[in-house]
């Protein structure tokens, strides 16, 4: 097994969530609260992307979700539904999301990378022409029939450097098959946990998670808040009571303080509309310091009285 | 080949490969609870015994099933008939559904409703069904049928209901529907979002599908009684498809032809809203079935002249019954639709919908090919009032 070269597929689950489990040891043994920017590939154009991560990476990301813009983003508010819409119309793909992460991978070789969207882009990868479909394929229930389309996308993410998947609209019940054709390639299907989410669903994303489990700070889209959910703490500690996978938290968090405070409850934060923003206020030549200067910010290396 | 029958929906919600649910975890809870409470409902004869009498005296149901000799006649073919849902409360099928939805959404202890809407019939019929209970109603309506159908809007707001915009994508209907989902995100707790269609994360195409399938009921019991048999073809007009399904779904296991028609817009090589005829399957608003996508998975826009029908999905029953063959799928333009609703309006008196007028044009083409003692059953979805201004432009534009 290897730490810097790609998630092969010739090693099924050898490294299956290796690089996560070594990020959230570090941060639980008494290090620094992870932060995992989110970033839209393409946003605000295709090839502005990588170095806009590796300046992110620079700036203290301990990992990075990269985005995969969607024409029809039902779980996102308007910052990044203008991302999206931004990206989209700059030629934005999938391609451009798989070179983010090849340029992450170079850059940071044992930094948890995640790829995250909606599951129609992620399909249209691996779609048969129906009249091709195996009667096999035609009669499997709609869960199943989102497994082996995944297939391509897999092993192409693998060979970028991808350690886990987010499917936005990938529920639990819908999964089973997805997951495993994802761990077949070395990547981890990362499950998201809500503030709704009853005791039962907790249970069942325990025991199918592997890399971290996503806690959705709040009840409703993403887009960045003045405050940290005041019911946080109770939901992490429902979650924790029932799984050791590695807990990170998003929603909302935009602050150097959100990150302290959250910090205090579980090992790492996700920042993502905070850092649209930063990026689509700052001038055109400017977007790359605005976002190492934002990370710097947020994950204590810079004090945030030098960030006016 | 599968073990969902083609009449009953299985547990997990799945049509064969289509339906599912493919929702954000955020809503996850809700739709069990919709579906528990659904179930719960299905059994109680207080629920059943409450929504017929609203559909009896509210809704003004049963609706008849109208002959229409001079078409039939013009059409010198099969006889054609007209299950009249234009005759419904609200002038439209979708009635049916608001007010059934509305009765879970009391017994579920929802105090505010949400609605999405192409047309603005929905959201007419939503916000109806809403005053009748004292409900709090929010509609999301695309900007750009804001402004197609400023007299449905006028409508909602006089039933006290509150539209507003949707400026993102095509700012049609597809967008609704991303801000209505967007809005139950943000406060499920409190909301019952009242979907439209035979679309969405299960339970709600089952859930339309029972609720609109009054249509089918009563056609069948009305043919029978009218002329001691059951139709040789039934014919809807497919947006989502609430109206096909609930048309089709009492017929499934008979010897009855399901013809859906969707809307080709343009032409299919252009601009067109043709999920089932021009899409192919992928995962959309919740479901999989069949959408209008490009080949890098994001979702097209729809076009027709009727803002009911412009969605780049469909329900995922239909997927089933059209990959089953048990339905076929067919397509009307823009043009013909103008056509049809001219015939319907001249020879029988009704003003379709636009939407409807895609069945009738449909209809039209088979008819002449069939014999005088074969039947074709329409599913006369909605009156066109709504639709006049449209048409008007459109007729000026082509030249009548
Ligand atoms: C009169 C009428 N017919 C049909 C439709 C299409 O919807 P569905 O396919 O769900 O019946 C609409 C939608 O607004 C409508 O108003």
């Amino acid at each position: 097994m290897t730490h810097t070269g790609t998630n092969s597929a010739h090693n099924p689950g050898a490294t299956l969530g290796a690089r996560y489990r070594q990020a959230f040891d570090a941060a639980e043994s008494g290090g620094d609260t992870l932060v995992f920017p989110f970033l839209t590939a393409g946003f605000p154009t295709p090839e502005e992307t990588p170095e806009l991560i590796r300046a992110a990476l620079r700036g203290g990301a301990a990992g990075l979700e990269i985005g995969v813009p969607f024409s029809d983003p039902i779980a996102d508010g308007p910052v990044h539904q203008t991302a999206y819409t931004q990206a989209l119309a700059a030629g934005a793909s999938l391609d451009t999301a798989l070179d983010a992460v090849r340029a992450a991978r170079e850059f940071a070789p044992d930094a948890p990378l995640t790829l995250m969207g909606y599951l129609n882009p992620f399909l249209a990868v691996g779609a048969t022409n129906v009249a091709d479909a195996t009667d096999q394929a035609l009669a499997d229930p709609p869960g199943a029939a989102v497994g082996e389309p995944l297939a391509p996308l897999a092993r192409m993410a693998a060979d970028a450097g991808v350690d886990g998947m987010i499917i936005v609209d990938l529920p639990v019940e819908e999964s089973d098959a997805a997951r495993d054709v994802l761990a077949e390639h070395g990547i981890s299907l990362i499950y998201l946990l809500a503030p709704t989410s009853t005791p039962r669903r907790i249970a069942t994303v325990a025991d199918k998670a592997s890399g971290f489990i996503y806690l959705v700070s709040l009840t409703g889209v993403t887009g960045a808040r003045e405050q940290v959910a005041a019911d946080f703490e109770q939901f992490v500690g429902r979650v924790r009571a029932l799984t050791d996978t590695p807990l990170a938290v998003g929603f909302g968090i935009s602050r150097r303080q959100h990150v302290v405070e959250v910090g205090k409850l579980v090992p790492a934060a996700i920042i993502g509309s905070a850092l649209t923003n930063t990026i689509a206020s700052a001038p055109a030549d400017g977007r790359v310091a605005a976002v190492e200067h934002y990370l710097e910010v947020v994950t204590g290396r810079r004090s945030e009285e030098t960030s006016a | 080949m599968s073990t969902a029958s083609l009449s009953g929906v299985r547990e997990s919600g799945a049509f064969g490969p289509f339906g599912g649910q493919f929702a954000p975890e955020t809503l996850m809870p809700a739709l069990s609870e919709l579906e528990d409470a659904w179930e719960a409902a299905q059994t109680d004869p207080a629920f059943r015994a409450e929504l017929d009498e609203l559909l009896r005296n509210y809704v003004g149901r049963q609706t008849p099933l109208t002959l229409a000799p001079r078409l039939s006649e013009r059409l010198g073919g099969a006889q054609i008939w007209l299950k009249r849902e234009d005759l419904a409360h609200t002038g439209a099928h979708k009635i049916n559904n608001a007010i059934g939805q509305v009765l879970l959404a009391r017994r579920m202890g929802k105090p505010r409703i949400i609605a999405e809407t192409g047309a603005g019939q929905h959201g007419v019929a939503t916000a109806t069904a809403c005053a009748r209970f004292g409900i709090e109603c929010i509609v999301y309506m695309g900007a750009e049928d804001v402004r197609r159908q400023a007299l449905n809007v006028f409508r909602m707001n006089l039933l006290g209901a509150e539209v507003v915009p949707v400026e993102s994508g095509a700012r049609t209907l597809k967008d609704a529907i991303n801000e209505a989902i967007r809005d139950w995100v943000t406060n499920v707790r409190t909301t019952h979002y009242l979907i439209g269609s035979a679309i969405g994360p299960h339970p709600y195409p089952m859930i339309v599908r029972e609720l609109q399938s009054c249509i089918g009921r009563e056609a069948r019991d009305q043919m029978v009684e009218q002329i001691g048999r059951l139709p040789d073809a039934a014919v809807a007009c497919v947006g989502g498809g609430s109206n096909a399904i609930g048309l089709f779904h009492p017929l499934v296991d008979d010897p009855v032809q399901l013809i859906g028609v969707e809307a080709a817009g343009e032409g299919l090589n252009a601009r067109h809203a043709a999920t089932l005829t021009g899409g192919s399957p992928g995962v959309l608003h919740g479901t999989r079935t069949y959408v209008l996508q490009d080949v890098d998975g994001q979702i097209t826009e729809a076009h027709s002249i009727s803002a009911g029908l412009d969605y780049p999905g469909v329900g995922p029953e239909h997927a089933w019954l059209m990959q089953t063959e048990r339905a076929e799928y067919v397509s009307i333009t823009d043009d013909e639709a103008l056509d049809g609703l001219k015939l319907l309006s001249e020879t029988e008196g009704i003003i379709p919908a636009l939407e409807t007028a895609h069945a009738i044009a449909y209809a039209a083409k088979i008819a002449p090919t069939m014999s005088q003692d074969q039947h074709i059953l329409i599913g006369l979805s909605g009156r066109g009032d709504k639709d006049v201004e449209i048409v008007r432009d459109a007729l000026a534009q082509r030249g009548g």
